[in-house]
């Protein structure tokens, strides 16, 4: 079989419970949106693991890049003021 | 930064326990182990589909037979997964599978055996998904991400796999006499095997070294094979069943891998029967989809 024959890539995304965010949990090929949705539900939900699911063709996404990701997240290192433990506040000041 | 740089740096990270994950840099000799090793993982859980499915139509009860349909589509959800996760490092799950249906790929040695009796569907249960959760639960740790985290999915429902088989053992063990012997019989078939599932001997066991070096693994064969005896055995006495004795014959276990099992050939020509029958599905599918797509386009 050619690779031109291959059923496209979709990654699946499942809430567990409403009131959580969708997890990444994996892939599944499929023709369309509808059969990845079905497929995804029969091969990551066969034990009520999910009461949601989204898909998106794998193609579709844009990823950073790992060997990029020292200069990429370098802005947020030295800001640590944005962090409440940065301030001393007397033992005196309660509730703060 | 040049190789030597990077594999220095990649080997740091594993021994931090950090997880690799697709797009990260890695040795090509580890991209290849995972590949082999994933593919066949993946492989096994196909295959070992076929020596289950022989007997759902003629399970005991509706009940059995609906708890082995269940069982058998888990292998297929699993084999999934897996050839999701290794299609992570960069190949495809096609090409994959055109290697087993080729003869050229391996699988696990285990679903060359045959099934005769319902027992054997206990002792596969007990024995075979027992060895292959002592086999996998250590794989959760495994220091490629997405292989890591298809373990614990599978770990989760492989619990099920090996109490049901029990269940099947229990049922028969408390049955008549000539039950009794069928369960006796299935597990003098499969002990052996089942011990064979660990893999070689440390000392000949030629990938092991490198796989621990890279956290691929993290017990040695002898090290899990001696754990899950002294898990089964005791099991074993429950049943009432006797623990067949003597030693492992390696040279079996060297002719089922080179293909001269009892089952070898069986298993790829079901596989390659249903990959051709199934052919006109996949195409038809897809031609499907992309009428529905082109119709879309030209209705806007």
């Amino acid at each position: 079989m050619t690779s031109s024959n291959d059923w496209p890539l979709y990654e699946v995304f499942i809430r567990a419970r409403g009131g959580l965010d969708h997890k990444h949990v994996g892939s599944i090929h499929a023709t369309d949106e509808r059969m990845a949705l079905e497929h995804a539900r029969d091969v990551y939900t066969r034990r009520q693991e999910g009461v949601s699911i989204w898909v998106v063709r794998s193609s579709a996404i844009v990823a950073s890049d790992p060997s990029d990701a020292e200069a990429f997240f370098e802005p947020a290192r030295d800001k640590v003021y944005r962090h409440p433990t940065f301030y001393d506040i007397p033992d005196e000041v309660k509730t703060l | 930064m040049d190789t030597a740089a990077l594999a220095e740096r990649f080997q740091a990270r594993i021994d931090a326990d950090e997880r690799i994950e697709p797009k990260d840099w890695m040795p090509d000799a580890y991209r290849r182990t995972l590949i082999r090793q994933m593919s066949q993982h993946a492989h096994s859980e196909i295959v070992g589909m076929l020596p289950e499915g022989n007997w759902i139509t003629r399970a005991p009860t509706l009940k059995r037979k609906a708890i082995l349909m269940a069982k058998v589509q888990d292998e297929g959800g699993h084999g999934a997964y897996l050839y999701g996760a290794t299609e992570t490092l960069g190949v495809t799950r096609d090409a994959l599978i055109e290697e087993l249906l080729a003869g050229a790929a391996r699988y696990s040695s285990i679903f060359n055996y045959p099934t005769p009796t319902w027992a054997d569907i206990g002792a596969i249960g007990w024995l075979v998904d027992g060895a292959a959760i002592m086999n996998q639960i250590p794989l959760c740790r495994c220091s490629y991400g997405p292989y890591a985290r298809a373990m614990v999915r599978i770990c989760k429902e492989e619990s099920f796999h090996q109490r049901q088989g029990y269940d099947i053992m229990l049922a028969l063990a408390r049955g008549t006499d000539a039950q009794r012997r069928m369960a006796q019989e299935a597990l003098d078939r499969w002990w052996w095997p089942a011990l064979m599932m660990f893999g070689p001997p440390d000392a000949d066991s030629k990938h092991s070294a490198q796989s621990m070096r890279w956290r691929i693994k993290r017990f040695s064969n002898d090290e899990l094979r001696r754990r899950f005896i002294e898990f089964t055995v005791p099991q074993a006495e429950y049943l009432g069943l006797a623990v067949p004795q003597g030693e492992i014959d390696w040279s079996e276990f060297e002719q089922v891998l080179a293909g001269h099992g009892p089952c070898n050939r069986e298993r790829i020509a079901a596989r390659r029967r249903a990959h051709e029958s199934g052919r006109w599905v996949r195409e038809a599918a897809l031609a499907w989809a992309d009428k529905q797509r082109s119709k879309r386009r030209e209705a806007v």
